[in-house]
């Protein structure tokens, strides 16, 4: 013992007590100098991540901006939609969940099972969509029962609506799912898979106009992604306002007009090239696609012979028939081919290299003068005269018009049309320029195509007299404060030019055609205002000889073998304001199918700015 | 046996200090489990009555006169020998690792035990080892052997804290019973040597532990998930603390294991480095208080005993703390008197019952 005290008394031993204690709180000193390090130094950045460890966002669909007609008529809204959820970590007994609900949808457990097996995807915090779209009384009904149905969620969503169903559905066009490829692009960054896109024309070309800001939703989630509850919204912001260059009531009034045959109309203004109806028939209702299109609905649509879903107006490509005579007059005026007063005898043919070239009277128009030949379309006339014009200079006389390349659409799917040349058919064909071709293209016919927007152009050009405007669609785009972030100024793509003689004599022409007796196109005479117009009834196939046609059964000639019924024009003529271009597909008679409906638009278009004027009064 | 005296000696200080650490640590529990939801009997109900058990195992432990442990060391040193042994065994037909003897109502661990009975072994061979200058090689050979037996069959299990414990805590006694210089120098080198070589001896569970240690965030989803996740629990707390049970790391489960090894963690989310500080120096209290048992002690037994079990607490609570703060490797240490776990609470208790013992008896000789 004795021992023991003495060494516990030595300094050796005693500074061992001394050395421990301080090396122990020299130790702890270094602890806590890391904490300092963690809890005071390092503080922000794991603090920062503490927070997004525990913080998901969810993306709020934003409302895509509306759009309105030239004087702010709403014709594509969003409506509220039902959509009923699954979250799926509330739900324990699934089978049960399904059972009870897929009454209540309509729907079957199979169906229900796939979209929560496809949901699984994504993260646990994200509700997995069970129905889309449903009507108030399911919504309500599931509402009712929310006891019985653990984990399931009524939403709204924004959903784009249709308030003119397919009325100008072409020029507006429709959304979709986003596709792999559009995700991966930097113009989809906000995007994710199941998110609608615009597809196709407006809502795809102006989508980024359209889309507006989604909003967040900043959830706190536990380690498994169990969301527990809402931290912070940041609201969603609609897209922009788009206001059309369309004019509602002209647009309903085209579109009646038209009925259901198949074709397409335009209306310009013609001091501004602002598209004011656009009918291309048949059409489709654009909300078909907002949920994703069934399958045998779309096969419906992109089998159809008559193609619902072409714009007929920029991508239909027709023979523009005597149209055409319009060009062919102005061209052969300023080249001197032919005075006002010249007068050709018309037999009822023309026969040059052994082919005989059929004026459509069988038996002719006699003398035929320039203002004649445009009333009456004497086909023999025009023959006479493209010749002696020749094929060059009939051409470029035609593309100086707009013909033969695309007028410049705002939005995608123009189609250029066809304008001949000798050097064009060597180019395509390899051959060379036969006179007949010269003959039938100088009626608008053979090689030459063009589209009702190209005619329309045209039309309006020799309506202001030599100004080739392109055409518009958008009037502006504002903001929700009405700042004005997009207006477009007319644009004049180029000046024809012609003397106010040769105009003012294919201008006397062309009111003759609508108002003078044996004028084809008296079909849109109208008592309050002259319309300057021209008909035209474009061959689909060519016939062999004069006497082989085809008949049906009722003697008439079968539909797909029917020509097509065109009909230009603008008014009023003395002071125009709109130029009209109209093709019905198939329509027989240019004067008889497609001059009422060139009718219809431009007195709806009298009729408004008569009522207008009364209002300003 | 029994005399007033030791009434009037018990130690205040020693268990006021434990039944205050151990208090905050059961409040930390409630805080740590309080996402559970409603189980039978909560978690920090269970570490109550372990720290009652423990107080009661305690107090009989302060009834003998530790004096006659000298007798028994062997005989518990060789017991839990056995129990490591028979654990191995068990482990090898068992499949994977067992560190475990199940007796029903409590899981035994032999590597707990033996840190107890290192500790009284080591005491009686200082104590009897009459050595004011210093140890040799010459005298070391035995107690080296009796502590690399056990350490052996604990790396076996694999065991690598545990392992580490027993021998910093034995290695802390034999640097207070003294070394000559050279024989330092000589085992400084063979621990050096000993720590290279056991790196390619190490599971590579082990080695992913250590390498996750030097760079946590390369695998951050896998080995590196814990030490990242309680770092950020930790530096998210900043000065004041998120608030009790306010804890986001903690609450929402992002942090692992935290009722056991990283409860600590959960507190310093919560409390922030003001309540650390304050946790800190309890800690640290308590081990100087050990020291101060070890100095007054009746006799050089009593005196070895006193640093061994101080040695014992203060080396789970660095490795412990170092771990959850990324200072050293995650081993699976528990905090004494602050993670849950029923073993650890014992253990703790049974080293506090024996300084409190030491403490009651200091003028007794």
């Amino acid at each position: 013992m004795g021992l023991d005290l003495r060494w516990k008394e030595l300094p050796v031993v005693q500074r061992r007590f001394l050395i421990y204690s301080v090396a122990a709180a020299m130790i702890f000193l270094l602890l806590l100098l890391r904490l300092w390090y963690l809890q005071i130094i390092s503080y922000e950045v794991l603090q920062e991540r503490s927070v997004r460890n525990r913080t998901r966002v969810l993306a709020l669909d934003a409302p895509r901006g509306p759009i309105y007609d030239r004087n702010g008529i709403l014709l594509v809204d969003n409506r509220p939609s039902f959509q009923i959820s699954v979250m799926r970590q509330d739900v324990e007994d699934r089978d049960a969940l399904f059972k009870r609900l897929a009454p209540l949808l309509g729907t079957n457990i199979e169906g229900l099972e796939a979209r929560w097996q496809e949901g699984k995807r994504f993260p646990v915090y994200r509700p997995v969509v069970l129905a889309e779209d449903v009507s108030r009384d399911v919504m309500e009904t599931v509402q009712e029962h929310s006891v019985e149905l653990p984990g399931i969620l009524t939403e709204v969503r924004p959903v784009r609506d249709y308030l003119e169903h397919g009325s100008a559905a072409h020029l507006i066009g429709y959304l979709g799912e986003v596709t792999e490829t559009e995700l991966q692009s930097d113009e989809f960054t906000d995007y994710r898979p199941g998110d609608s896109v615009g597809k196709t024309a407006l809502e795809r070309t102006f989508d980024s106009y359209l889309r507006g800001a989604k909003g967040r939703k900043l959830v706190e989630v536990d380690v498994q992604g169990k969301l527990l509850r809402q931290l912070q919204v940041e609201p969603a912001y609609p897209g922009n306002k788009i206001y059309l260059t369309l004019d509602r009531g002209l647009q309903r009034a085209a579109d009646e007009a038209f009925g259901d045959q198949s074709g397409a109309a335009i209306a310009l203004d013609i001091k501004t090239g602002d598209i004011l109806a656009m009918v291309s028939r048949p059409t489709f209702n654009p909300a078909l696609f907002v949920r994703g299109i069934a399958g045998d609905e779309w096969k419906k649509l992109a089998q159809d012979p008559r193609h619902p879903l072409q714009n007929k107006v920029i991508s239909g490509q027709y023979p523009p028939a005597s149209t055409f005579k319009i060009v062919v007059a102005l061209a052969a005026l300023r080249e001197g081919v032919v005075g006002t007063k010249r007068t050709i005898d018309c037999k009822g043919d023309f026969v040059i290299g052994g082919s005989r070239y059929r004026c459509w009277k069988k038996r002719g128009h006699g003398p035929t003068n320039l203002k004649k030949a445009l009333r009456e379309s004497c086909d023999v006339w025009f023959y006479n005269v493209g010749l002696e014009l020749g094929i060059d200079k009939l051409s470029a006389a035609a593309k100086e018009f707009g013909l033969g390349s695309p007028v410049g659409y705002p939005l995608p799917g123009e189609r250029s049309g066809v304008i001949p040349s000798q050097e064009w058919k060597r180019r395509y064909y390899n051959k060379p320029w036969y006179a007949g071709e010269t003959v039938i293209a100088s009626i608008g016919q053979g090689f030459v195509l063009s589209t009702p927007l190209q005619l329309a152009v045209m039309m309006a050009t020799v309506a202001n007299q030599g100004k080739v405007l392109k055409p518009q669609v958008i009037r502006r785009i504002e903001d929700w404060d009405g700042n004005v972030l997009v207006a477009p100024e007319t644009e004049v793509i180029r000046e024809v030019k012609y003397t106010p003689k040769v105009w003012k004599a294919v201008e006397d022409g062309l009111v003759a055609v609508v108002n003078e007796p044996h004028g084809t196109g008296h079909a849109a005479h109208l008592d309050d205002v002259v319309v300057a117009g021209k008909t035209g009834t474009s061959q689909v196939v060519r016939r062999k000889s004069d006497e082989e046609e085809e008949l049906d059964d009722k003697g008439e000639i079968p539909y797909r073998l029917r020509p097509h019924a065109l009909f230009v024009a603008y008014a009023p003529a003395e002071k125009p304001e709109i130029a009209v271009a109209v093709v019905v597909e198939h329509g027989q008679s240019g004067g008889r199918a497609a001059g009422p409906i060139a009718k219809a638009i431009i007195a709806r278009y009298m009729a408004d700015k008569k009522a207008a004027l009364l209002e300003e009064d | 046996m029994f005399d007033r005296r030791l009434v009037s000696n018990f130690d205040w200080v020693l268990i006021l200090t434990v039944l205050l650490l151990a208090g905050v640590g059961i409040a930390n529990l409630y805080s740590a489990t309080a996402s559970w939801g409603a189980v039978a009997t909560p978690l920090y109900l269970k570490q109550l009555l372990w720290l009652s058990g423990g107080v009661v195992i305690a107090l009989i432990i302060c009834l003998f006169d530790y004096r006659h442990l000298q007798h028994f060391a062997v005989h518990l040193y060789v017991i839990s020998v056995v129990m490591l042994v028979y654990v191995l065994v068990l482990g090898k037909t068992s499949m994977g690792a067992t560190r475990w003897i199940n007796l029903g109502f409590f899981n035994l661990q032999p590597g707990e035990v033996i840190k107890v009975a290192i500790i009284l072994l080591l005491a009686r061979i200082f104590a009897e080892t009459a050595n004011p200058v210093g140890f040799g090689f010459f005298e070391l050979w035995k107690p080296a052997v009796w502590i690399l037996l056990p350490v052996g069959l604990i790396l076996k299990e694999p065991d690598l804290g545990t392992a580490a414990m027993v021998v910093f805590i034995a290695g802390t006694m034999l640097l207070f019973a003294g070394l000559k210089r050279g024989t330092l120098i000589g085992l400084g080198l063979i621990g050096i040597l000993t720590a290279i070589g056991g790196w390619f001896g190490l599971h590579d569970y082990q080695r992913a532990r250590i390498r996750t240690f030097m760079n946590p965030e390369a695998d951050p989803l896998g080995s590196g998930y814990h030490i990242i996740q309680s770092k950020i629990a930790v530096g998210s707390g900043g000065f004041w603390g998120k608030g009790y049970i306010q804890g986001s790391q903690s609450q929402l489960s992002f942090l692992p294991e935290r009722h056991t090894d990283f409860a600590f963690s959960v507190f310093a989310e919560e409390w922030g480095f003001v309540g650390c500080f304050g946790l800190l120096f309890f800690y640290l209290f308590l081990i100087v208080w050990g020291l101060y048992i070890a100095r007054r002690a009746a006799d050089r037994f009593g005196l070895f005993l006193a640093v061994g079990v101080t040695a014992m607490i203060f080396w789970h609570i660095v490795v412990n703390l170092g771990m959850v703060i990324g200072l050293l490797p995650v081993v699976g240490v528990p905090l004494p008197l602050f993670s849950y776990g029923g073993t650890s609470m014992v253990t703790t208790m049974i080293g506090v019952g024996l300084l409190m013992n030491v403490s009651m008896r200091r003028f007794m000789f």
